[in-house]
């Protein structure tokens, strides 16, 4: 028996979000990833005795930019706080956050569910610094006699975006990471790199009796940076918890770790922690006061979110299906849009981009950003099969051969002599042939069997190697053989 | 006169005249350190090699006939929490003993760029905690002109030095009265700027809302050309103010005639020194006779200042001094087998008692379920006490009030109880929370040692500061007395 | 008394301090007598006041998104009690 018979998890989730800014939030250091150990820091981010913090304009532009994204309103008077606590990622052993006056609050985004479109609540989303990184000698934390601090990642932005505790299933919750992405991504607020941890989950979650209206104990799990974490997490941390309540004991609120190698959460309770993060307002930055001028001025740079673009490509004729396969990435459909630009027909288009052009994309793991095939040429081809120049399986070699050489399809159809044969005399030619060696064929079609002539324009297909004109073929037959 | 006895300005005559060079001028305070420092121990860092090519390369300029910068060839010395490159910066701590910056704070850039030569760093009170230079990890600095009493503090060294013509002027720091009260324990002048005019940027916190730094010298006029090189807007600080920063030697003007003095009744009622009020009475009459409209008034919330200030700047300590746990600078204790305790350990041998006793009261002010109680309710009085200071400066071009209720006090005859030490700032903290300037300049004697007078002026309104005090100095000897040595002819 | 033995030790490991024996009695009775004084705060009526956090009254102090030069690794570790590698090395975590 499955375990939400008996109970309904609730869950809210903690997302935190590198911005796209090409420094760190209160220094000047570089925020590329994957530099050397210790290169991208300065006084500022390694905390050094004396230095001060000096907001970074962008940071502030990117978190209106992704507050306005997820329907959130922005605050006109924010600030920052510090947060205390001991951690030898942290410099300053204090993190520059916000407390009581974040940036955006009371958002929300859609999900679809089977019971169709649910919102889900944001709580808030403010500006934090990020942390540097720990090497340990061992396998683990925990296995480690001693560990390695590189502070490059320390002071690179985050915004860190608090959903309200809305999710009633595993699947509403990674419908909800996904759809936060995929808006994240579409503003540009963020790269939401996740294989580089740029994207990084807390989930919140508890069980409660089926019927039940308040909440249960929840525990916290942190860090997690792949959806495909998040939802074994959630299986197991569940699956734990319904053990817990079964044998009539309460389940304990606290943090928990994701062991990503063994697929269990472990408890990260230690008899020294303290928790208590002592916030007060950071003394070294002077607040935010946002005018709604500039609020308005973001809101009109915003580009076309997911769901708006969906809708669009709908109206053009794409089925639902097609319209969130083209927008899941935003890569693939900035790819589409610019394509179809130059090319009338979307559901012919449509069907290129997500069927050759994808597989091709995926056999040779590049990202449709890095693509060899530009999206005017794609746009190229689609118009010379839509023309009839040359056929849908020419257009499948045509492809590749782009794919590989980065040629315009027109040029590659000209090299290759590709183009179908419209020449009417060069045909008549091979199908009084073909009419001469397949007497049977004739007769049978003569005495009424329709059918026949499908044999004879495969002949002629034969005979020109695919590059005869199949329609232009069948009028000729036709014509001849009446 | 002295050599080292001049002032900045008398000296850069000096240097222009060509009567004597940046070198022997250097080599002459660096004798006379030398001749005084087992008396007074005002340095914690001496950086003799750096200060003569520095000299020299004056020199060469001179040579070349160049233009020397008021500040250009004179030495100075700097209070150990100002970060200069290369040079190793203390704070009079244990924890930051072998620190040595990669950078420069921007007051230290400045006074480089304006061709001032450093003669190292300053003693003071570790991490600018304490109000006698008792607290320095190292050595106290004692008082030249009593070696048995303190200097005050936290800015001892930066007092003492200047008292002892070991260099021409000094920077300091004010949080709640560290430039203030020991330039009045000194007899020197002391300027604590607006929160905002000087630049906090490489200044080590102490209590991030509260510190300034400022300048110690020997008269007014050097006081305002020091502020010229160091005060302006920063980009580095956050907290630095784009005001426009004008000539101060411009306000050096005698005449205060029709100028409004308030004297608020609260700074002079109990605990006040009787010989110390009777100097700061005889100043106001000087000042009356002067020209000046001086009026008492009445400021009521000055008593809260001293609790809350004992909130505000531990709380803020607490958090600024978290960095220091022996990762990445700074001493780390040894033999802990796990990181929870080389923290613990590392901060209990690194800090001081009073550094430990104000991070505990700092924590605790700001932890779960007291944060109201103390930090917020702190922070309320704090606006409280900024209205008292707007309004009385709405009648007043400045007011007057005493530096410290006492003179310099003998050796550990507050260090045992905290409390009674805390209070010696009484007069100087109020200005701080409001975030006010605020200058100290020798008014008198009271049993042999210097009483300083202090003034509290409008937000960036220094100059109002420099010229009352320029028409006092001018008109009374106090600043000409200098301490006399055992051994030396007075 | 405001403040007991236990709060001393609970603020001390927050404060991430090792406190010897002494240290905690003497810290308990000048923390208490310290409070004690700051108790007379409360004799001011605060409700309608707003906090001072600030001595000046700045707003939107930004920096524009530039990259500056980053200091030399061996500049950043030269302080370091314990380096290896190019990294700060530190004793066992948990």
């Amino acid at each position: 028996m499955s375990i939400f018979e008996r109970y309904e998890m609730v869950c809210g989730v903690e997302t935190h979000v590198e911005l796209a800014t090409k420094t760190k939030i209160f220094c000047g250091c570089t925020t590329e990833f994957g530099g050397e150990q210790n290169t991208h820091v300065c006084p500022v981010c390694l905390g050094l005795p004396g230095v001060l913090p000096v907001l970074n304009r962008e940071v502030v532009n990117l978190a209106i930019k992704a507050g306005l994204a997820l329907n959130c309103e922005i605050a006109e008077f924010s600030k920052f706080d510090r947060k205390n606590y001991y951690y030898p990622d942290l410099p300053k052993n204090y993190q520059t956050s916000q407390y009581d006056l974040p940036i955006c609050k009371n958002g929300w985004l859609l999900i679809e569910t089977e019971e169709g479109p649910k919102k889900i609540g944001i709580t808030r989303a403010h500006m934090e610094e990020d942390a540097g990184k720990l090497v340990h000698s061992g396998e683990t934390i925990t296995t480690s006699d001693e560990s390695y601090v590189d502070y490059n990642r320390t002071g690179v932005p985050l915004l860190e975006i608090v959903s309200e505790p809305d999710m009633r299933s595993i699947s509403e919750v990674l419908a909800y990471l996904e759809q936060l992405v995929q808006i994240l991504e579409y503003t540009e607020a963020s790269d939401c790199r996740m294989e580089q941890g740029s994207v990084r989950f807390d989930i919140n979650v508890s069980l409660r009796p089926r019927g039940s209206a308040e909440f249960g104990i929840r525990t916290e799990t942190k860090n997690l940076n792949s959806f495909s974490s998040v939802r074994r997490c959630l299986e197991y941390e569940l699956a734990r918890q319904a053990e817990v309540l079964d044998s009539g004991d309460k389940v304990i609120q606290e943090t928990r770790t994701w062991d990503e190698g063994r697929g269990m959460t472990l408890s990260l309770r230690s008899k020294e922690e303290a928790h208590d993060y002592r916030y007060f307002p950071e003394p070294d930055l002077v607040p935010l006061v946002i005018e709604r001028e500039w609020v308005e001025r973001i809101r009109r740079d915003l580009p076309e979110l997911p769901a708006a673009r969906r809708e669009r490509l709908q109206s053009l004729g794409l089925s639902a299906y097609d319209a969130g396969v083209i927008t899941s990435s935003k890569g693939l459909a900035d790819f589409f849009d610019q394509a179809l630009r130059t090319c009338p027909d979307a559901k012919s288009l449509a069907n290129w981009v997500m069927g050759d052009f994808t597989r091709l994309l995926k056999a040779a793991e590049i990202s449709v950003i890095h693509s060899p095939i530009a999206p005017e040429q794609l746009a190229q081809m689609v118009n010379l099969i839509e023309k009839g120049t040359i056929s849908g399986k020419i257009g499948k070699s045509v492809i590749e051969e782009m794919f590989a050489s980065g040629k315009d399809a027109e040029v590659i159809v000209k090299e290759k002599g590709l183009a179908q044969i419209s020449d009417e005399s060069a045909l008549v030619k091979i199908i009084d042939e073909v009419i001469g060696n397949n007497p049977a064929s004739v007769e049978d079609y003569r005495a009424g069997k329709e059918r026949a002539i499908g044999f004879l324009v495969g002949q002629v297909m034969k005979a020109t190697k695919g590059q005869a004109n199949p329609g232009l073929v069948n009028k000729l037959l036709k014509e001849r053989l009446t | 006169m002295e050599l080292t006895a001049k002032s900045a300005a008398e000296l850069h005559r000096l240097l222009e005249n060509k009567e004597i060079s940046a070198s022997e001028l250097t080599k002459a305070y660096l004798e006379r350190i030398n001749a005084l420092e087992d008396k007074v121990k005002a340095f914690v860092t001496l950086t003799e090699d750096s200060a003569l090519k520095q000299a020299a390369e004056v020199d060469s300029k001179l040579g070349r006939g160049d233009k020397l910068g008021p500040l250009e060839g004179i030495p100075m010395a700097l209070k150990d929490n100002m970060c200069t490159e290369g040079v190793r910066t203390t704070c009079s701590s244990k924890i930051l003993e072998n620190f040595v910056p990669p950078y420069n704070a921007t007051v230290a850039e400045r006074l480089r760029q304006a061709g001032a030569i450093m003669l190292g760093k300053l003693n003071m009170d570790e991490f600018a905690m304490g109000s006698s230079t008792e607290n320095s990890a190292f050595h106290v600095t004692r008082n030249p002109w009593d070696l048995e009493r303190v200097t005050g503090g936290s800015s001892g060294g930066s007092a003492a030095a200047v008292a002892a013509d070991q260099a021409v002027f000094t920077l300091g720091s004010d949080t709640g009265g560290s430039i203030r009260q020991p330039a009045a324990f000194c007899g020197v002048v002391g300027l604590k700027p607006t929160y905002g005019a000087v630049s906090r940027y490489g200044l080590i916190a102490y209590a991030s809302s509260l510190d300034q730094i400022g300048p110690f010298t020997k008269d007014v006029r050097d006081n305002a050309l020091v502020m010229n090189a160091i005060a302006g807007h920063d980009p580095k600080d956050s907290t630095s103010v784009p005001y426009e920063k004008p000539d101060y030697t411009e306000f050096l003007v005698n005449d205060i005639k029709g100028l409004k003095i308030g004297i608020p009744r609260e700074y002079f009622g109990q605990g006040i020194d009787a010989e110390v009020d009777k100097v700061l009475r005889q100043a106001i009459e000087t000042l009356k006779a002067l020209g000046a409209e001086v009026e008492e008034c009445s400021m009521p919330h000055t008593e809260y200042a001293m609790p809350a200030y004992y909130l505000i700047a531990p709380a803020e300590a607490s958090s600024n001094l978290a960095r220091y746990d022996g990762v990445r600078y700074g001493y780390r204790a040894q033999e802990a087998e796990d990181i929870i305790s080389m923290f613990k350990k590392t901060r209990a041998e690194g800090f001081g008692d009073e550094v430990k006793r104000r991070i505990m009261l700092g924590t605790y002010a700001l932890s779960a379920g007291y944060y109201d109680a103390y930090y917020l309710k702190a922070q309320k009085v704090r606006t409280l006490i900024k209205r008292d200071f707007d309004r009385v400066l709405e009648k007043y071009d400045v007011l007057l009030v005493p530096t410290a209720p006492t003179v310099a006090f003998k050796f550990g005859e507050k260090s045992t109880d905290p409390l009674a030490m805390y209070l010696s700032d009484v007069c100087t903290v109020p200005l701080n929370l409001a975030g006010l300037p605020g200058l100290t300049l020798p008014a008198g004697f009271a049993g042999g040692m210097p009483v300083g007078l202090q003034l509290m002026g409008k937000p960036f309104d220094e100059g109002t500061l420099y010229r009352v005090a320029y028409t006092f100095e001018q008109n009374t000897d106090f600043h000409k007395a200098k301490p006399a040595f055992p051994g030396e002819v007075a | 008394m405001k403040i007991s033995r236990k709060d001393v030790e609970h603020v001390a490991l927050l404060a991430r301090l090792e406190l010897t024996e002494e240290e905690i009695e003497a810290y308990t009775g000048q923390l208490d007598s310290i409070l004690e004084y700051a108790a007379m705060l409360n004799r001011l009526d605060t409700d309608n006041v707003e906090p001072t956090a600030h001595a000046v009254p700045l707003h939107n102090v930004l920096r524009t998104d530039e990259v500056r030069r980053s200091i030399e690794r061996e500049k950043a570790l030269q302080n370091a009690p314990d380096s290896e590698d190019g990294f700060f090395r530190v004793p066992k975590i948990v």
